[in-house]
């Protein structure tokens, strides 16, 4: 990650810069969602940055924790400079976060296309300008977005339901008589023993009559 | 050569020219089950591609918010399943990376020589599996026997042979076992004979060439866009290996090379994969010697690691140690945060947001082959529909990495 990235970027950007913080060694700038593309065509393209190498694009859900809802956050990489940056910016805006919104990078960098796909799929957060935003990881008649936190983790949503009253199948199919565990021999006596068709026919395995 | 019994006008010979769209997968051999493409052909030409995944999607990051941190391991191990070892110490670094500790040293040369046993597994079942879809069975048997070879040695090591869920937040879940040198020492040159049968097999095959080389090529600014990294992005000629370029545990002490490829073809993909194995072999032999025989693995801090079970039993502050971390989990301080090593496809990134709680916020998988595959289509576009199975091998999707 690199200290002189976020200068350039404060510098450019100036007020769009929401906030910059370097934890953990991870130099990161939080930006306004409208200056989105603008800053991506800026980071690849600017000299002292030239961030070539795409590398992660993924959103956050902060539900009720933060307004706004969602933050989307990008991973840079330099393949000349060999630093990194994360750029973030915060959509959803209102109460519910309702149409987070953000611009597509895929003219950018053509990597973004499935990593933005996969945001969609999984956040509903909408690439303006992407070529193809159809669901990528779940199919297509899924409804909502599993990793919202109002998602419930248990819902399942089955394309050919479930079957109703109809018992597992045992491992082994139906009991045919034999049954596959281990037995004892008292076991077997008794079981014999206690049919009547059967009686009689204890010796069959030449065990002794008690 | 005439035709024997058909006489017909010239008129009705004439063959349908209409692009034809053809389904290959998910249920198809060469797709590994878990990838459909739907091609568009004129002729045996593919004019179009449409690359659908997401078959073997778990919800992989939503379960991880629903535990402690440490009961994310099992899950990691089931990315990349054919090199877990890998996944878990990358995982591990990461939530270590958040809590600003570091293992002891002999933990990191033990992570570094099963992360590169691992890492010869991952390109074993790749190479091979690639060699056997092109119609080379045998370099496919010698490839999976020298595997197992090592998984001998996981199996001794860690108890199970393929999900191992070995690593631990702040060290291993065992150290070392006592004949654990000795082992490596025997089994990695019968490892390498095998390889090296095994590709002798085929790199001189014409067959096999031929379907290989100059066969869908990518450029470098294009492998960059897309974000690939790993093996198939040094094979378009970029130098850039996680572990060289930003060292993560030991790996600035060992002399090794990082194989790169001029083309960006199939063949040089699989040439990088088989000539990195033995540069892994080099780094395990140097971190044989470099590993102390006795010594601390575990960092010595009661808030991260578990006590030993004969305290957890007999003393009451263990007992309460062990509970803590295990009902509560570890506490990562709030934050976010993004770590990366080279695992077997290329970097394997974690971005992590906590809440200084137990349990994760958000932890997003930023998966190698997930970048690879997204190329894929653009590789197959023109080419021909025996270019799709050497080139989607060489690509090295897995699944549980990809679909998440």
């Amino acid at each position: 990650m690199s200290r002189d990235v976020l200068d350039q970027l404060v510098q450019r950007f100036d007020d769009a810069v929401l906030a910059t913080h370097d934890q953990f060694g991870d130099e990161t700038a939080l930006i306004t969602a409208d200056v989105w593309h603008e800053a991506a065509v800026f980071l690849r393209d600017d000299l002292v940055c030239s961030m070539d190498h795409f590398i992660d694009l993924t959103a956050v859900d902060f539900a009720d924790r933060r307004t706004p809802r969602f933050e989307v956050v990008l991973h840079l990489r330099s393949s000349e400079r060999l630093h990194r940056i994360r750029l973030k910016a915060p959509v959803g805006l209102g109460p519910g976060g309702e149409n987070p919104q953000v611009d597509s990078l895929v003219d950018v960098w053509k990597g973004a296309n499935w990593f933005e796909r996969e945001c969609y799929d999984m956040f509903g957060v909408e690439f303006v300008g992407h070529p193809d935003l159809r669901r990528i990881l779940m199919y297509e008649q899924f409804e909502g977005h599993p990793l919202r936190k109002d998602y419930d983790a248990h819902r399942t949503q089955p394309l050919v339901p479930y079957r109703e009253g109809y018992e597992k199948l045992q491992p082994f199919g139906l009991p045919q008589g034999m049954p596959f565990g281990r037995q004892t021999h008292d076991r077997w006596k008794t079981a014999v023993a206690g049919r009547p068709e059967d009686a009689g026919a204890t010796n069959l395995l030449g065990f002794e009559e008690d | 050569m005439e035709p024997l019994d058909v006489e017909l006008e010239d008129g009705e010979l004439e063959l349908p020219t209409d692009p034809m769209l053809l389904n290959m997968g998910p249920s198809h051999p060469a797709m590994h089950g878990t990838v459909r493409i739907v091609v568009e052909l004129s002729g045996e030409t593919i004019n179009k591609a449409d690359v659908q995944i997401g078959y073997l999607h778990r919800g992989f990051e939503k379960m991880c918010e629903r535990g402690t941190w440490s009961q994310v391991f099992p899950y990691v191990d089931r990315l990349n399943y054919a090199s877990p070892l890998l996944n878990n110490v990358a995982f591990a670094l990461a939530v270590e990376k958040m809590l600003g500790v570091t293992v002891p040293e002999r933990c990191q040369h033990y992570r570094v020589i099963l992360g590169e046993l691992a890492r010869i597994c991952d390109h074993l079942v790749c190479s091979g599996a690639m060699a056997m879809e092109l119609g080379a069975f045998t370099p496919f048997l010698y490839f999976v026997k020298a595997r197992d070879l090592i998984w001998d040695i996981f199996e001794e090591e860690t108890g199970a042979r393929l999900t191992n869920s070995f690593g631990r937040v702040g060290g291993m879940a065992h150290p070392p076992t006592a004949n654990f040198k000795e082992m490596v020492r025997t089994t990695l040159p019968a490892v390498l004979d095998l390889v090296r049968d095994g590709e002798n097999l085929v790199l001189e095959n014409r067959i096999f060439l031929d379907r290989l080389e100059d066969v869908s090529v990518m450029s470098r600014a294009d492998a960059l866009a897309l974000g690939w990294t790993g093996v198939v992005l040094r094979s378009t000629g970029c130098n850039y290996d996680v572990r060289k370029h930003h060292p993560y545990l030991t790996y600035d002490q060992y002399d090794f090379d990082v194989p790169i490829g001029q083309r960006g073809d199939n063949y040089d993909r699989f040439s990088c994969r088989q000539h990195e194995m033995k540069q892994s072999a080099r780094i395990i032999d140097q971190a044989l010697e470099m590993m102390a025989d006795d010594g601390p693995v575990n960092v010595d801090d009661p808030r991260i690691v578990l006590p030993p079970k004969d305290e957890v039993y007999n003393t009451i502050e263990g007992t309460i140690q062990h509970f803590k971390i295990v009902m509560e989990g570890i506490k990562v301080p709030a934050g976010e945060c993004y770590s990366y090593t080279e695992a077997g496809n290329g970097e394997l990134g974690f971005y992590m947001v906590s809440d200084g709680s137990g349990t994760p916020w958000r932890i997003r998988i930023r998966a190698p082959s997930f970048a690879s595959t997204a190329g894929l289509g653009q590789l197959i576009t023109g080419a021909m529909i025996p270019d799709v199975v050497p080139t989607f091998g060489s690509l090295n999707m897995i699944g549980g990495e990809c679909d998440h």
